[in-house]
Protein backbone atom coordinates (compact mmCIF):
# COMPACT_ATOMS: atom_id res chain seq x y z
CA UNK A 1 0.00 0.00 0.00
CA UNK A 2 1.30 3.46 -0.82
CA UNK A 3 2.22 6.27 1.94
CA UNK A 4 -0.76 8.19 3.33
CA UNK A 5 0.30 10.96 1.61
CA UNK A 6 0.26 10.02 -1.86
CA UNK A 7 -3.53 8.61 -0.84
CA UNK A 8 -4.66 12.17 -0.06
CA UNK A 9 -3.10 13.27 -3.21
CA UNK A 10 -4.98 11.08 -4.79
CA UNK A 11 -8.26 11.49 -3.19
CA UNK A 12 -7.99 15.01 -2.33
CA UNK A 13 -7.09 16.25 -5.96
CA UNK A 14 -9.89 19.35 -5.97
CA UNK A 15 -8.18 22.22 -8.09
CA UNK A 16 -10.47 24.42 -7.04
CA UNK A 17 -13.51 25.09 -4.58
CA UNK A 18 -16.12 22.07 -6.01
CA UNK A 19 -19.29 21.75 -4.61
CA UNK A 20 -20.63 18.73 -5.99
CA UNK A 21 -16.92 16.94 -5.98
CA UNK A 22 -16.92 17.61 -2.04
CA UNK A 23 -19.70 16.16 -1.54
CA UNK A 24 -19.10 12.52 -2.93
CA UNK A 25 -15.88 12.82 -0.44
CA UNK A 26 -18.34 12.05 2.68
CA UNK A 27 -19.97 8.64 2.35
CA UNK A 28 -22.53 8.81 4.92
CA UNK A 29 -24.16 11.33 3.45
CA UNK A 30 -25.55 8.47 0.66
CA UNK A 31 -28.07 7.00 2.14
CA UNK A 32 -31.65 7.20 2.81
CA UNK A 33 -33.38 7.56 6.19
CA UNK A 34 -37.30 6.31 6.71
CA UNK A 35 -37.32 6.40 3.30
CA UNK A 36 -36.10 9.72 2.48
CA UNK A 37 -32.16 10.89 1.14
CA UNK A 38 -30.46 11.97 4.19
CA UNK A 39 -30.31 15.80 4.73
CA UNK A 40 -27.53 16.56 7.34
CA UNK A 41 -27.94 19.38 8.96
CA UNK A 42 -26.30 18.78 12.32
CA UNK A 43 -22.79 19.40 11.47
CA UNK A 44 -22.91 21.84 14.56
CA UNK A 45 -22.91 19.01 16.79
CA UNK A 46 -20.47 16.83 14.92
CA UNK A 47 -19.50 16.86 11.27
CA UNK A 48 -19.40 13.90 8.70
CA UNK A 49 -15.68 12.69 7.86
CA UNK A 50 -14.57 12.61 4.37
CA UNK A 51 -13.23 9.03 2.71
CA UNK A 52 -9.67 10.33 3.46
CA UNK A 53 -10.17 10.25 6.73
CA UNK A 54 -11.85 6.98 7.19
CA UNK A 55 -8.85 5.92 4.96
CA UNK A 56 -6.46 7.35 6.82
CA UNK A 57 -7.61 5.70 10.52
CA UNK A 58 -7.96 2.19 9.23
CA UNK A 59 -4.84 2.12 7.18
CA UNK A 60 -3.06 3.38 10.77
CA UNK A 61 -4.87 0.33 12.39
CA UNK A 62 -3.87 -2.27 9.28
CA UNK A 63 -0.34 -1.12 8.93
CA UNK A 64 0.74 1.60 11.70
CA UNK A 65 -0.48 0.29 14.71
CA UNK A 66 2.02 0.82 17.73
CA UNK A 67 2.40 3.19 20.63
CA UNK A 68 4.19 6.38 20.10
CA UNK A 69 7.07 8.42 22.38
CA UNK A 70 8.95 5.36 23.49
CA UNK A 71 9.17 2.85 21.13
CA UNK A 72 12.77 2.18 19.03
CA UNK A 73 11.01 -0.42 16.73
CA UNK A 74 10.13 0.38 13.19
CA UNK A 75 6.57 0.50 13.73
CA UNK A 76 6.46 2.87 16.56
CA UNK A 77 9.44 5.27 14.99
CA UNK A 78 6.76 5.44 12.04
CA UNK A 79 3.13 5.67 14.34
CA UNK A 80 5.11 8.64 16.07
CA UNK A 81 6.02 10.40 12.94
CA UNK A 82 2.83 9.74 11.47
CA UNK A 83 1.45 11.48 14.91
CA UNK A 84 3.99 14.16 14.86
CA UNK A 85 3.05 15.41 11.20
CA UNK A 86 -0.60 15.74 12.11
CA UNK A 87 1.08 18.15 15.07
CA UNK A 88 3.02 20.50 12.59
CA UNK A 89 0.01 19.89 9.93
CA UNK A 90 -2.11 21.50 12.53
CA UNK A 91 0.38 23.95 13.72
CA UNK A 92 0.37 25.81 10.01
CA UNK A 93 -3.26 24.97 10.23
CA UNK A 94 -3.91 27.71 12.54
CA UNK A 95 -0.62 29.55 11.75
CA UNK A 96 1.13 28.82 14.98
CA UNK A 97 4.44 30.16 15.73
CA UNK A 98 5.94 27.03 16.91
CA UNK A 99 4.84 22.97 17.56
CA UNK A 100 5.37 23.22 21.05
CA UNK A 101 2.11 25.44 21.67
CA UNK A 102 -0.08 22.83 20.02
CA UNK A 103 -1.05 20.34 22.52
CA UNK A 104 -3.25 17.36 21.72
CA UNK A 105 -6.50 17.29 24.10
CA UNK A 106 -9.80 15.15 23.79
CA UNK A 107 -11.18 17.79 22.49
CA UNK A 108 -12.61 21.62 23.08
CA UNK A 109 -13.62 20.74 26.48
CA UNK A 110 -10.85 19.32 27.96
CA UNK A 111 -8.77 22.03 26.39
CA UNK A 112 -10.70 24.50 28.53
CA UNK A 113 -10.07 22.19 31.36
CA UNK A 114 -6.96 22.35 30.72
CA UNK A 115 -6.83 26.31 31.24
CA UNK A 116 -8.76 26.85 33.56
CA UNK A 117 -7.33 23.93 35.53
CA UNK A 118 -3.58 24.94 35.12
CA UNK A 119 -3.44 28.54 34.51
CA UNK A 120 -6.78 29.22 36.41
CA UNK A 121 -5.90 27.36 39.49
CA UNK A 122 -2.85 28.97 39.23
CA UNK A 123 -3.33 32.86 38.55
CA UNK A 124 -7.13 32.85 39.67
CA UNK A 125 -6.88 34.16 43.60
CA UNK A 126 -9.99 35.35 46.09
CA UNK A 127 -11.72 38.45 44.81
CA UNK A 128 -10.57 38.34 41.51
CA UNK A 129 -13.02 38.16 38.31
CA UNK A 130 -13.06 35.55 35.18
CA UNK A 131 -15.08 37.00 32.62
CA UNK A 132 -16.93 34.46 30.15
CA UNK A 133 -19.72 35.80 27.56
CA UNK A 134 -23.31 35.45 27.48
CA UNK A 135 -23.20 33.35 24.31
CA UNK A 136 -20.91 30.64 25.72
CA UNK A 137 -21.52 26.90 25.57
CA UNK A 138 -21.61 24.79 28.61
CA UNK A 139 -17.64 24.10 28.03
CA UNK A 140 -16.81 27.11 28.55
CA UNK A 141 -18.91 28.18 31.73
CA UNK A 142 -18.39 25.21 33.97
CA UNK A 143 -14.94 24.90 34.44
CA UNK A 144 -14.70 28.48 34.85
CA UNK A 145 -17.14 28.25 37.43
CA UNK A 146 -15.78 25.60 39.28
CA UNK A 147 -12.12 27.58 39.58
CA UNK A 148 -14.27 30.46 40.81
CA UNK A 149 -15.92 28.75 43.50
CA UNK A 150 -12.57 26.96 44.42
CA UNK A 151 -10.88 29.88 44.84
CA UNK A 152 -13.38 32.40 45.85
CA UNK A 153 -13.51 34.37 42.69
CA UNK A 154 -16.20 35.53 40.74
CA UNK A 155 -17.42 34.45 37.71
CA UNK A 156 -18.69 37.70 35.29
CA UNK A 157 -20.62 37.57 32.19
CA UNK A 158 -20.89 39.80 29.41
CA UNK A 159 -23.77 40.27 27.77
CA UNK A 160 -25.82 40.27 24.33
CA UNK A 161 -28.03 42.21 23.15
CA UNK A 162 -31.99 40.96 21.79
CA UNK A 163 -29.94 40.02 18.08
CA UNK A 164 -27.49 37.62 19.92
CA UNK A 165 -24.41 40.16 19.54
CA UNK A 166 -22.36 40.71 22.62
CA UNK A 167 -22.18 44.49 23.81
CA UNK A 168 -18.67 45.83 24.01
CA UNK A 169 -19.17 48.93 25.92
CA UNK A 170 -20.43 46.55 28.53
CA UNK A 171 -17.09 44.60 27.77
CA UNK A 172 -15.07 46.80 28.33
CA UNK A 173 -16.63 48.42 32.15
CA UNK A 174 -16.08 44.40 32.87
CA UNK A 175 -12.52 44.95 31.69
CA UNK A 176 -11.12 45.42 35.43
CA UNK A 177 -7.63 44.88 37.14
CA UNK A 178 -9.45 41.94 39.03
CA UNK A 179 -10.02 39.99 35.52
CA UNK A 180 -7.42 37.10 35.62
CA UNK A 181 -8.72 35.62 32.34
CA UNK A 182 -11.20 36.45 29.69
CA UNK A 183 -12.91 33.07 28.14
CA UNK A 184 -14.86 33.78 25.05
CA UNK A 185 -16.33 31.96 21.76
CA UNK A 186 -15.32 32.80 18.67
CA UNK A 187 -18.93 31.22 17.14
CA UNK A 188 -21.91 30.84 18.76
CA UNK A 189 -23.05 27.26 18.97
CA UNK A 190 -26.64 27.59 19.91
CA UNK A 191 -27.32 30.90 17.68
CA UNK A 192 -24.64 31.30 15.31
CA UNK A 193 -23.22 34.61 16.59
CA UNK A 194 -19.75 35.50 15.20
CA UNK A 195 -18.07 38.05 17.82
CA UNK A 196 -15.65 40.32 17.27
CA UNK A 197 -12.74 38.34 18.91
CA UNK A 198 -9.40 39.93 17.32
CA UNK A 199 -10.95 43.66 18.76
CA UNK A 200 -12.32 41.59 22.05
CA UNK A 201 -8.57 40.29 22.85
CA UNK A 202 -7.33 43.66 21.83
CA UNK A 203 -8.93 45.37 24.19
CA UNK A 204 -7.79 43.06 26.93
CA UNK A 205 -4.69 42.90 25.69
CA UNK A 206 -4.22 46.55 27.02
CA UNK A 207 -4.70 45.54 30.16
CA UNK A 208 -2.69 42.69 30.11
CA UNK A 209 -5.61 39.98 30.57
CA UNK A 210 -4.99 36.64 29.06
CA UNK A 211 -7.74 35.60 26.43
CA UNK A 212 -9.04 32.35 26.15
CA UNK A 213 -11.39 31.62 22.76
CA UNK A 214 -13.20 28.39 22.32
CA UNK A 215 -12.86 28.07 18.38
CA UNK A 216 -14.65 25.07 18.18
CA UNK A 217 -17.19 26.38 15.81
CA UNK A 218 -15.19 28.66 13.57
CA UNK A 219 -12.60 26.30 12.62
CA UNK A 220 -14.40 24.45 10.18
CA UNK A 221 -15.81 27.41 8.73
CA UNK A 222 -13.53 30.18 8.44
CA UNK A 223 -9.47 30.59 8.32
CA UNK A 224 -8.48 30.90 11.67
CA UNK A 225 -4.57 32.26 12.51
CA UNK A 226 -3.67 32.24 16.41
CA UNK A 227 -0.64 34.96 15.52
CA UNK A 228 -3.02 37.28 13.56
CA UNK A 229 -5.81 37.28 16.38
CA UNK A 230 -3.04 37.05 19.18
CA UNK A 231 -4.83 35.26 21.68
CA UNK A 232 -3.14 33.22 24.58
CA UNK A 233 -5.45 30.44 24.04
CA UNK A 234 -7.43 28.67 20.94
CA UNK A 235 -9.60 25.49 21.77
CA UNK A 236 -10.80 23.16 19.19
CA UNK A 237 -12.17 19.83 17.98
CA UNK A 238 -11.17 17.32 15.35
CA UNK A 239 -15.03 15.98 15.27
CA UNK A 240 -16.45 19.38 14.14
CA UNK A 241 -13.68 19.96 11.85
CA UNK A 242 -14.14 16.54 9.23
CA UNK A 243 -11.97 14.75 11.37
CA UNK A 244 -12.67 11.79 14.17
CA UNK A 245 -14.00 12.21 17.69
CA UNK A 246 -11.44 11.97 20.43
CA UNK A 247 -9.11 14.38 19.40
CA UNK A 248 -8.72 18.32 19.75
CA UNK A 249 -6.19 20.88 19.76
CA UNK A 250 -5.21 23.53 22.92
CA UNK A 251 -2.80 26.13 21.52
CA UNK A 252 -0.81 28.23 24.08
CA UNK A 253 1.40 31.24 23.85
CA UNK A 254 4.58 29.49 24.78
CA UNK A 255 5.49 31.83 27.84
CA UNK A 256 2.44 31.04 29.23
CA UNK A 257 2.63 27.41 28.81
CA UNK A 258 5.93 27.09 30.05
CA UNK A 259 4.99 28.69 33.43
CA UNK A 260 1.95 26.46 33.85
CA UNK A 261 1.79 23.48 35.91
CA UNK A 262 0.99 20.11 34.28
CA UNK A 263 -2.94 19.19 33.74
CA UNK A 264 -2.39 15.05 34.35
CA UNK A 265 0.69 13.46 35.74
CA UNK A 266 1.37 9.84 34.00
CA UNK A 267 3.57 8.71 31.23
CA UNK A 268 4.48 11.07 28.71
CA UNK A 269 4.55 13.87 30.39
CA UNK A 270 7.81 13.41 32.40
CA UNK A 271 11.27 13.75 31.51
CA UNK A 272 12.78 11.76 34.68
CA UNK A 273 10.69 10.25 37.76
CA UNK A 274 11.81 8.73 41.61
CA UNK A 275 9.76 8.72 44.29
CA UNK A 276 11.33 12.11 45.39
CA UNK A 277 11.05 14.25 42.42
CA UNK A 278 9.55 14.28 39.17
CA UNK A 279 11.09 15.98 36.10
CA UNK A 280 8.26 17.31 33.77
CA UNK A 281 8.85 16.72 30.31
CA UNK A 282 9.35 19.92 27.91
CA UNK A 283 6.35 21.00 25.81
CA UNK A 284 4.22 20.21 24.36
CA UNK A 285 4.46 16.68 26.10
CA UNK A 286 3.84 18.41 29.30
CA UNK A 287 0.66 18.66 28.73
CA UNK A 288 0.02 14.93 26.92
CA UNK A 289 0.12 12.52 29.84
CA UNK A 290 -1.32 8.76 28.76
CA UNK A 291 -0.93 7.22 25.72
CA UNK A 292 -3.04 9.43 23.43
CA UNK A 293 -6.17 8.87 20.41
CA UNK A 294 -3.33 8.25 18.31
CA UNK A 295 -5.42 6.93 15.38
CA UNK A 296 -6.90 10.22 15.86
CA UNK A 297 -4.57 12.20 15.65
CA UNK A 298 -3.50 11.14 12.63
CA UNK A 299 -6.97 11.20 10.98
CA UNK A 300 -6.95 14.54 12.53
CA UNK A 301 -4.01 15.67 10.25
CA UNK A 302 -5.77 13.60 7.21
CA UNK A 303 -8.74 15.98 7.79
CA UNK A 304 -6.88 19.56 7.99
CA UNK A 305 -4.58 18.21 4.07
CA UNK A 306 -8.36 17.73 3.05
CA UNK A 307 -9.23 21.06 4.10
CA UNK A 308 -6.23 22.80 2.97
CA UNK A 309 -7.24 22.01 -1.12
CA UNK A 310 -10.51 23.45 0.21
CA UNK A 311 -11.01 27.47 -0.43
CA UNK A 312 -12.15 28.27 3.00
CA UNK A 313 -13.23 31.61 1.56
CA UNK A 314 -15.22 30.39 -0.81
CA UNK A 315 -16.64 28.21 2.08
CA UNK A 316 -17.62 31.15 4.20
CA UNK A 317 -19.17 32.54 0.97
CA UNK A 318 -21.17 29.54 -0.30
CA UNK A 319 -22.22 28.71 3.77
CA UNK A 320 -23.33 32.30 3.97
CA UNK A 321 -25.48 32.15 1.02
CA UNK A 322 -27.42 28.92 2.26
CA UNK A 323 -27.65 30.93 5.77
CA UNK A 324 -29.09 33.83 4.03
CA UNK A 325 -31.85 31.41 1.27
CA UNK A 326 -32.60 29.47 4.60
CA UNK A 327 -33.20 32.16 7.23
CA UNK A 328 -35.61 34.20 4.25
CA UNK A 329 -37.54 30.85 3.49
CA UNK A 330 -38.30 29.69 6.93
CA UNK A 331 -38.89 33.62 8.36
CA UNK A 332 -41.57 33.46 5.59
CA UNK A 333 -43.19 30.86 7.02
CA UNK A 334 -46.16 32.43 9.70
CA UNK A 335 -45.58 31.38 13.21
CA UNK A 336 -41.47 30.50 12.70
CA UNK A 337 -38.95 32.77 14.81
CA UNK A 338 -35.30 32.77 13.84
CA UNK A 339 -33.32 33.10 17.11
CA UNK A 340 -30.47 34.84 17.00
CA UNK A 341 -29.79 38.02 14.14
CA UNK A 342 -26.65 38.73 14.64
CA UNK A 343 -25.21 41.33 11.97
CA UNK A 344 -22.17 38.34 11.75
CA UNK A 345 -23.67 35.06 11.87
CA UNK A 346 -21.88 31.81 10.83
CA UNK A 347 -24.30 28.68 8.97
CA UNK A 348 -26.28 28.05 12.41
CA UNK A 349 -29.89 28.37 12.16
CA UNK A 350 -31.68 28.39 15.65
CA UNK A 351 -35.61 28.76 15.34
CA UNK A 352 -39.11 27.88 17.15
CA UNK A 353 -42.41 27.69 16.11
CA UNK A 354 -45.25 28.77 17.63
CA UNK A 355 -47.12 26.60 20.29
CA UNK A 356 -45.22 23.95 19.04
CA UNK A 357 -42.30 22.24 20.63
CA UNK A 358 -38.43 21.91 19.20
CA UNK A 359 -38.38 17.86 19.65
CA UNK A 360 -41.74 17.34 17.93
CA UNK A 361 -40.10 19.36 15.11
CA UNK A 362 -37.07 17.18 15.34
CA UNK A 363 -39.20 13.85 15.35
CA UNK A 364 -41.23 15.03 12.72
CA UNK A 365 -38.53 16.54 10.57
CA UNK A 366 -36.33 13.22 11.07
CA UNK A 367 -39.68 11.52 9.30
CA UNK A 368 -38.70 13.55 6.25
CA UNK A 369 -34.82 12.04 6.82
CA UNK A 370 -33.84 15.81 8.01
CA UNK A 371 -31.48 15.70 10.74
CA UNK A 372 -31.23 18.89 12.46
CA UNK A 373 -30.74 19.60 16.80
CA UNK A 374 -33.53 20.38 18.91
CA UNK A 375 -32.93 21.27 22.66
CA UNK A 376 -31.02 23.78 25.07
CA UNK A 377 -27.38 22.52 22.75
CA UNK A 378 -25.74 22.79 25.77
CA UNK A 379 -26.36 26.64 25.99
CA UNK A 380 -28.80 26.98 28.55
CA UNK A 381 -28.71 30.59 29.88
CA UNK A 382 -28.47 31.22 26.04
CA UNK A 383 -32.00 29.79 25.70
CA UNK A 384 -33.17 31.78 28.96
CA UNK A 385 -31.65 35.02 27.59
CA UNK A 386 -34.16 34.13 24.87
CA UNK A 387 -37.30 33.37 26.92
CA UNK A 388 -37.08 29.74 24.82
CA UNK A 389 -36.82 26.15 27.04
CA UNK A 390 -35.32 24.98 23.73
CA UNK A 391 -35.13 25.70 19.90
CA UNK A 392 -34.54 23.83 16.39
CA UNK A 393 -31.28 23.90 15.41
CA UNK A 394 -30.35 23.37 11.50
CA UNK A 395 -26.73 23.68 11.03
CA UNK A 396 -24.56 23.69 7.62
CA UNK A 397 -21.31 22.23 6.04
CA UNK A 398 -19.88 22.97 2.58
CA UNK A 399 -21.59 19.85 1.80
CA UNK A 400 -24.87 20.61 2.36
CA UNK A 401 -26.71 21.96 -0.69
CA UNK A 402 -29.58 24.40 -2.01
CA UNK A 403 -31.82 21.51 -2.50
CA UNK A 404 -31.57 19.96 1.09
CA UNK A 405 -32.75 23.76 2.38
CA UNK A 406 -35.70 23.48 0.26
CA UNK A 407 -36.45 19.84 1.95
CA UNK A 408 -36.04 21.59 5.01
CA UNK A 409 -38.83 24.11 4.35
CA UNK A 410 -41.10 21.32 3.34
CA UNK A 411 -40.63 19.57 7.06
CA UNK A 412 -40.99 22.75 8.15
CA UNK A 413 -44.43 23.38 6.60
CA UNK A 414 -45.28 19.51 7.33
CA UNK A 415 -44.62 20.27 11.16
CA UNK A 416 -47.55 23.01 11.22
CA UNK A 417 -49.99 20.90 8.85
CA UNK A 418 -49.61 18.20 11.86
CA UNK A 419 -49.12 19.94 15.20
CA UNK A 420 -50.42 23.42 14.39
CA UNK B 1 -50.69 4.13 9.37
CA UNK B 2 -47.28 5.43 9.39
CA UNK B 3 -45.45 5.41 12.60
CA UNK B 4 -46.12 9.31 12.65
CA UNK B 5 -49.06 9.01 12.99
CA UNK B 6 -49.37 5.96 15.31
CA UNK B 7 -46.64 8.85 17.38
CA UNK B 8 -49.08 11.96 17.10
CA UNK B 9 -52.53 10.34 16.99
CA UNK B 10 -56.03 12.77 17.45
CA UNK B 11 -55.80 12.20 21.09
CA UNK B 12 -52.69 13.87 21.76
CA UNK B 13 -52.96 16.78 18.86
CA UNK B 14 -56.08 17.28 21.01
CA UNK B 15 -54.59 17.12 24.49
CA UNK B 16 -51.29 19.01 23.57
CA UNK B 17 -53.63 21.71 22.57
CA UNK B 18 -55.97 21.74 25.37
CA UNK B 19 -54.81 20.29 27.78
CA UNK B 20 -57.35 18.76 31.04
CA UNK B 21 -56.53 20.02 34.73
CA UNK B 22 -53.92 22.68 33.56
CA UNK B 23 -52.87 25.34 35.80
CA UNK B 24 -51.53 25.22 39.63
CA UNK B 25 -53.90 24.15 42.37
CA UNK B 26 -54.59 26.35 45.48
CA UNK B 27 -54.78 23.58 47.80
CA UNK B 28 -52.50 20.94 46.86
CA UNK B 29 -51.40 18.24 49.84
CA UNK B 30 -48.78 17.40 47.25
CA UNK B 31 -46.45 19.14 44.77
CA UNK B 32 -43.82 18.41 42.73
CA UNK B 33 -42.13 19.67 40.42
CA UNK B 34 -40.53 17.34 37.05
CA UNK B 35 -37.82 17.91 34.64
CA UNK B 36 -35.95 16.69 31.55
CA UNK B 37 -32.83 18.15 31.34
CA UNK B 38 -32.09 16.65 28.31
CA UNK B 39 -34.75 18.71 25.92
CA UNK B 40 -35.57 20.83 28.93
CA UNK B 41 -39.70 19.80 29.37
CA UNK B 42 -40.69 21.15 32.65
CA UNK B 43 -43.89 20.11 34.70
CA UNK B 44 -45.77 20.72 38.07
CA UNK B 45 -47.54 18.37 39.16
CA UNK B 46 -50.16 18.64 42.25
CA UNK B 47 -52.45 16.59 43.89
CA UNK B 48 -54.62 16.42 46.37
CA UNK B 49 -54.83 13.49 48.87
CA UNK B 50 -57.68 12.57 50.74
CA UNK B 51 -56.59 9.55 52.53
CA UNK B 52 -55.63 7.43 50.07
CA UNK B 53 -57.56 8.65 46.93
CA UNK B 54 -56.51 10.89 44.98
CA UNK B 55 -59.22 13.72 44.99
CA UNK B 56 -57.62 15.91 42.49
CA UNK B 57 -54.77 15.72 40.13
CA UNK B 58 -53.78 19.66 38.22
CA UNK B 59 -50.07 20.03 36.60
CA UNK B 60 -48.57 23.24 34.84
CA UNK B 61 -44.99 23.56 32.83
CA UNK B 62 -43.98 23.79 29.24
CA UNK B 63 -42.71 20.64 26.95
CA UNK B 64 -43.48 18.70 23.78
CA UNK B 65 -46.53 17.45 22.46
CA UNK B 66 -46.18 14.10 24.03
CA UNK B 67 -45.45 15.12 27.53
CA UNK B 68 -47.99 17.70 27.70
CA UNK B 69 -50.75 15.27 26.21
CA UNK B 70 -49.04 12.35 28.28
CA UNK B 71 -49.63 14.92 31.65
CA UNK B 72 -52.98 15.74 30.45
CA UNK B 73 -54.58 12.05 29.58
CA UNK B 74 -52.86 11.29 33.13
CA UNK B 75 -54.45 14.11 34.99
CA UNK B 76 -58.17 12.68 33.94
CA UNK B 77 -57.33 9.45 34.18
CA UNK B 78 -56.01 9.16 37.48
CA UNK B 79 -58.24 11.66 39.23
CA UNK B 80 -60.77 10.02 42.23
CA UNK B 81 -58.54 6.59 42.18
CA UNK B 82 -56.23 5.24 44.59
CA UNK B 83 -52.83 5.68 45.18
CA UNK B 84 -52.29 2.19 43.97
CA UNK B 85 -54.87 2.15 41.30
CA UNK B 86 -52.55 4.78 40.55
CA UNK B 87 -49.07 3.03 40.33
CA UNK B 88 -50.56 0.07 39.06
CA UNK B 89 -51.97 2.17 35.61
CA UNK B 90 -48.41 3.90 35.46
CA UNK B 91 -46.46 0.06 35.46
CA UNK B 92 -49.09 -0.83 32.73
CA UNK B 93 -48.40 2.80 30.58
CA UNK B 94 -44.70 2.24 30.89
CA UNK B 95 -45.00 -1.34 29.49
CA UNK B 96 -46.67 0.22 26.53
CA UNK B 97 -44.88 2.77 25.75
CA UNK B 98 -41.24 1.33 26.15
CA UNK B 99 -42.99 -1.66 23.55
CA UNK B 100 -42.65 -4.19 26.51
CA UNK B 101 -46.26 -5.16 26.50
CA UNK B 102 -48.91 -5.05 23.60
CA UNK B 103 -51.20 -2.40 23.57
CA UNK B 104 -54.00 -4.65 22.44
CA UNK B 105 -53.76 -6.31 26.14
CA UNK B 106 -54.30 -3.47 28.20
CA UNK B 107 -56.54 -1.34 26.28
CA UNK B 108 -59.87 -1.71 28.59
CA UNK B 109 -57.12 -0.71 31.23
CA UNK B 110 -55.22 2.32 29.57
CA UNK B 111 -58.29 3.81 27.96
CA UNK B 112 -56.88 6.81 26.32
CA UNK B 113 -53.79 6.14 27.59
CA UNK B 114 -53.47 3.69 24.64
CA UNK B 115 -52.90 6.31 22.33
CA UNK B 116 -49.41 6.47 23.53
CA UNK B 117 -49.03 3.09 22.52
CA UNK B 118 -47.04 4.71 19.03
CA UNK B 119 -44.30 5.88 21.42
CA UNK B 120 -42.69 2.46 21.38
CA UNK B 121 -41.39 3.38 18.21
CA UNK B 122 -39.29 6.38 19.15
CA UNK B 123 -37.37 5.32 21.44
CA UNK B 124 -35.84 8.88 22.12
CA UNK B 125 -39.21 10.23 23.07
CA UNK B 126 -40.28 7.49 25.61
CA UNK B 127 -38.69 9.88 28.39
CA UNK B 128 -41.19 12.90 27.11
CA UNK B 129 -44.36 10.34 27.58
CA UNK B 130 -43.46 9.39 31.35
CA UNK B 131 -42.34 13.02 32.61
CA UNK B 132 -45.74 13.30 34.14
CA UNK B 133 -45.98 9.65 35.57
CA UNK B 134 -42.73 9.57 37.29
CA UNK B 135 -43.31 13.00 38.51
CA UNK B 136 -47.07 11.82 39.94
CA UNK B 137 -45.12 9.11 41.45
CA UNK B 138 -43.18 11.03 43.23
CA UNK B 139 -45.77 13.18 44.44
CA UNK B 140 -47.52 9.85 46.14
CA UNK B 141 -44.25 8.58 47.50
CA UNK B 142 -43.28 12.21 48.91
CA UNK B 143 -43.19 12.45 52.72
CA UNK B 144 -44.45 15.80 52.76
CA UNK B 145 -48.22 16.50 52.73
CA UNK B 146 -48.65 20.31 52.82
CA UNK B 147 -46.81 22.17 50.37
CA UNK B 148 -46.95 25.96 50.11
CA UNK B 149 -48.35 27.25 46.82
CA UNK B 150 -47.80 30.68 47.33
CA UNK B 151 -44.00 31.38 46.62
CA UNK B 152 -43.81 30.36 42.98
Amino acid sequence: MKPIEEILERENKLSAYDLLGCRHHFPVLRQQVNGKPLVYFDNAATSQKPQVVIDTIMRYYQEENSNIHRGVHYLSERATRAYEAAREKLQKFINAASYEEVIFVRGTTEAINLVASSYGRTNVKRGDEVLISALEHHSNIVPWQMVCEEKGATLRVIPMNDKGELQLDQYEKQLTNRTKIVAITHVSNAIGTINPIKEMIAMARLRGIPVLVDGAQAVPHMKVDVQDLDCDFYAFSSHKMFGPTGVGILYGKKSLLEAMPPYQGGGDMIKSVTFEKTIYNDLPNKFEAGTPSIASGIGFGAAVDYLKNIDMQGVATYEHELLTYATEQLSSIRGVRIIGTANEKAAVLSFVIDGIHPHDIGTILDDEGIAIRTGHHCAQPVMQRFGVPATARASVAFYNLKDEVDVLVRGVHKVIEVLG
Amino acid sequence: MSALRELYQEVILDHNKSPRNFGRMADATRKVEGYNPLCGDHYTVYVRLEGDIIKDVRFEGTGCAISKASASVMSAAVKGKTKAEAEMLFRSFHKVVTGVADPMKHVEELGKLAAFSGVSEFPARVKCATLAWHTLHSALESKTTVVSTEKD
